[in-house]
């Protein structure tokens, strides 16, 4: 039996310890936010928060989330902001992204968006060198420049 | 809590009470009048594509699919203009795989732009086709839904509901219609002060039959289109509630991980499946022609079993084919034969005997995959004889149509879902079956829907390619130093006609195209021929500047004194780069420009050479003239977008062939710009006035040229074969700059 977290939700699931955690969350939770690009955590998109870090759902197996804090995009308004009944439905970050219109196909923002979440969480003021070494998601549309106007504004804010 | 799956059901699509203005029971069939489109080209397409409800709001229905380029939102501002709409209740939704939304509109503007695109030439080719399946059309590609869904489509579509709303306002206050006038989705009589929503009017004016030729705006009169419209698309894109095709999900699901033959077209011929069938979960081994499938229920378990699964391929003719012998083989037809007609002008032979100097050059680009971040996938839920299909696809109605076809359906029968599609850029579109055959017919074994998914690596090593092309060139100088014949042979097909051609005046040219078959399945690919060709065509041009002795700029503006829109650009362009000017020690500026799809594109990247001989783009400037912007954002989204997926080809991509099958087979070795390779980038949007042009794919082509002609000057390197990634930049010698 695997137990973890979930947005806040106690699971107990009877899955395979190897299982990746992106597959539990996809095919078995249909939490399909997360999403499939790579599955060999070259590509970023499949990026959940564990216990609050980064990490790529695609090469994880449940077995290394055992009692852990998952949070998935779906989730992180309310790991964010809190589940007050006025808290805000988006965090910071994902509010940014609509206002900097950062999403094309979106298909990779789910991880983008983790991604950024943590790398501001861990370095609120980082610098565009700081930007480049901690994002390494793909995004085939190219919304880098987007992203990194998005980010910008955040750490002026 | 212990669960085992339980989440939302699959989604259906349902349009709603209201009305749909122009369905009127009298309205001659949309399979006749886009019959009629199809016959006679430049004919007007008249229907709507609007829904008004009785509380005044407003759905624009798109028959186009969205892949992030908008539009959804750009389409519904075309048509909420035109109907003098309030933008705020108007809302955008995918019309419905049927034949009512097919989209005549695209054939009449490919069909005035070069005839059938070669993505649509396949279903004409097929004689059985039914006449209605010629314009079962939602496709998306060709960066043609704004230039012609939008400009023939949903303008007039707007217009025409707009007078019919004026004609049933001035009707029943009894005045002339003239003298009422349209605003914020009301219409008003200002003598008496009267107004009426249009919610009010929709019942009765869906009852009267759209004018033909309604009055359109004057750019001058646009009240949305214009403006930079947030896309609608954007909020469900933050939060994880866009549903994309791979996202369909049911509790009874099941999951269907594949393996094709890895020699394109080879054949299955025997499957040992005795470890995989034990596995938890596996419901069944299914073996197709040229695949074997492992349908579980769960992706992971599917997958985990297939590789337990030992399947043998026939053997075939292609099994030693690599990519020496294709790069030899093009090479061999080049030099056999002249091949076909592109574009003959004056007289190249005696141009090149008279010669005072010839220069020659051999270019060469590979295969590349689409790679779009959703690995293609397709959910089929068979059922009560009829299917239900949800696939990120460029064309709902083409691949209703296969599904139908591969699982012995009537059409009708099939309900497609419309999802976001994970990127297209041309990997979606119809033709490129496999992936919907496959999943259709593993799924027609199951009465549960069946979610049939490629892996990263099925996905890069089982696409429709873009073709690799190799282009010989020669160009002389007479004997005043002037350009007088500019030679190429390249391989074909042609895809995109007119790639190949050149917009500077050189007064003998001789196109050829050298037909050279391989057994790599070819398909459009984000730009088609242009991503070849501009590669080829505005590197060579640079070297004839540079063999001249000229500023490769200046020598381009002089070559296109007949072309003021390709001038403007590369003016505009250089004057937001800053070209010509001091640049940091170890820097330089590459230019080319490219007219397609409709748009002409300059682009000017700031190139240094990093540590590792690799070009570094530090900033690239653009101008694009497309007309007009409908949606300013979107525009420079597109252009970024383009360049950059121009650029992670240029700088990564190639698709190489070893022992008849793919060798790379996931990101690491098909590479992508990320944040770190992602140059700053500058958009001058040029509005010209002319007719639309495309967007989704003008950025594209000038990109890789634009580098390869910076890293010339960096380093007196020129680079004729792609990706920059085979070369080696850094022991070389700076070009004098002009």
């Amino acid at each position: 039996m695997a137990n973890f977290r979930v947005n806040g939700v106690e699971y107990r699931l009877d899955v395979e310890p190897e299982m990746p955690l992106l597959w539990v969350l996809r095919d078995e939770l249909g939490l399909t936010g997360t999403k499939f690009g790579c599955g060999i955590a070259a590509c970023g998109a499949c990026t959940v928060h564990v216990n609050g870090s980064s990490t790529r759902s695609c090469v994880t197996p449940v077995q290394a989330v055992e009692g852990a804090d998952i949070t998935t995009i779906e989730g992180l308004a309310e790991a964010v902001n809190g589940t007050a009944p006025d808290a805000p439905a988006l965090t910071r970050v994902q509010q940014a992204w609509i206002d900097y219109q950062v999403p094309q196909c979106g298909y990779c923002q789910s991880g983008m968006v983790m991604a950024v979440t943590d790398l501001l969480n861990n370095n609120p003021n980082p610098s565009d060198a700081d930007i480049d070494r901690s994002l390494s998601n793909i995004c085939r549309c190219g919304s880098t420049p987007r992203v990194r106007k998005a980010i910008r504004s955040l750490v002026s804010a | 809590m212990t669960i085992s799956r339980r989440r939302f059901l699959l989604s259906t699509a349902v349009i709603g009470g209201g009305l749909l203005i122009g369905y009127a029971a009298t309205r001659p069939s949309r399979h006749r009048v886009a019959n009629e489109t199809l016959a006679h080209n430049g004919q007007r397409f008249l229907t709507t594509w609007l829904r008004i409800d009785p509380d005044n709001r407003v759905t624009v229905y798109v028959p186009h699919s969205e892949m992030g380029q908008g539009v959804h939102t750009s389409l519904a501002m075309m048509a909420a203009d035109e109907l003098d709409a309030d933008w705020e209740l108007v809302t955008a939704e995918q019309a419905p795989a049927t034949d009512l939304f097919a989209n005549g509109d695209l054939i009449t503007g490919f069909a005035s732009e070069f005839g059938l695109p070669s993505f649509l030439q396949p279903i004409l080719a097929a004689s059985s086709v039914k006449i209605s399946q010629l314009v079962n059309l939602q496709t998306t590609g060709g960066s043609s839904s704004v230039r012609f869904t939008g400009e023939h489509g949903m303008r007039n579509a707007g217009a025409a509901a707009r007078e019919m709303l004026i004609a049933c306002a001035a009707d029943r206050w009894g005045v002339p219609a003239e003298q009422c006038h349209t605003q914020l989705s009301h219409v008003h009589h200002n003598a008496s002060g009267r107004s009426l929503a249009y919610g009010e009017l929709a019942a009765a004016a869906a009852e009267l039959e759209p004018p033909e030729n309604p009055r359109l705006k004057q750019p001058q009169e646009f009240t949305i289109m214009g403006k930079a419209m947030s896309r609608a698309d954007i909020p469900p894109k933050v939060n994880g509630s866009a549903q994309y095709g791979i996202d369909a999900y049911s509790d009874d699901m099941l999951f269907a991980a594949i393996r094709i033959a890895p020699v394109f077209g080879a054949r299955l011929v025997s499957v040992d499946a005795s470890e995989a069938l034990g596995r938890r979960g596996v419901q069944r081994v299914i073996e197709l022609e040229d695949s074997v499938a492992v349908v579980a229920d769960n992706y992971w378990r599917a997958k985990e079993a297939l590789k337990l699964v030992k399947a043998e391929f026939e053997q075939t003719e292609n099994d030693h084919v690599s990519s020496a012998d294709i790069w030899a083989q093009f090479d061999s037809d080049l030099a056999a034969g002249d091949g076909k007609k592109d574009k003959e002008v004056g007289d190249t032979k005696t141009a090149m005997s008279e010669a005072s100097d010839i220069i020659e050059a051999s270019y060469r680009v590979p295969y590349l995959a689409h790679a779009p971040m959703e690995p293609m996938n397709c959910t089929v839920h068979f059922h009560d004889g009829r299917a239900d299909v949800w696939t990120s696809t460029q064309d709902n109605l083409g691949i209703r149509g296969r599904v139908a076809s591969v699982g012995g359906l009537d059409e009708n029968d099939v309900m497609m879902h419309p999802v976001y599609l994970g990127g297209g850029f041309g990997r979606r579109l119809p033709f490129n079956w496999n992936m919907i055959d496959h999943a259709t017919l593993i799924a027609k074994q199951f009465e549960v829907p069946v979610k049939t998914i490629f892996s990263r690596e099925d996905d890069m090593q089982q696409d429709y390619y873009r073709p690799a092309v190799a282009s010989n060139f020669r160009a002389s100088f007479d004997t005043n130093g002037n350009v007088s014949a500019w030679e190429n042979r390249f391989t074909g097909p042609i895809q995109t006609p007119g790639a190949a051609h050149i917009p500077y005046a050189i007064g003998n040219q001789s196109i050829r195209v050298v037909d050279s078959e391989t057994h790599v399945p070819i398909a459009a690919w984000r730009s088609v021929d242009h991503s070849q060709q501009t590669f080829f065509t505005e590197s060579f041009i640079d070297e004839v500047a540079h063999r001249a002795g000229r500023n490769p700029y200046q020598f381009r503006l002089e070559l296109l004194s007949e072309h003021p829109r390709h001038r403007r650009v590369l003016e505009v362009a250089a004057e937001g780069a800053g070209y010509g000017q001091n640049l940091p020690d170890g820097h330089a500026m590459g230019i080319a420009v490219q007219e397609s799809f409709g748009s002409i594109v300059a682009e000017i990247a700031e190139v240094s050479i990093d540590e590792n001989g690799q070009p570094r783009v530090h900033r690239v400037t653009c101008a694009i003239d497309c007309g007009r912007a409908v949606n300013p954002d979107t525009v420079e989204q597109q252009v970024e977008s383009g360049i950059l997926f121009g650029l992670s080809a240029a700088l990564y991509g190639e698709i190489t062939i070893e022992n008849g099958a793919v060798v790379q087979a996931n990101f690491p070795d098909y590479n992508s710009v990320r944040m770190a390779q992602t140059p700053e980038i500058q958009i001058h949007i040029i509005e010209s006035g002319e007719a639309l042009g495309g967007l989704g794919e003008p950025a594209t082509p000038p990109i890789a040229a634009a580098v390869a002609n910076a890293a010339y000057i960096l380093t007196g390197q020129r680079i004729r074969e792609l990706p920059f990634k085979n070369h080696d930049l850094s022991r070389s010698t700076p070009v004098a700059q002009r």
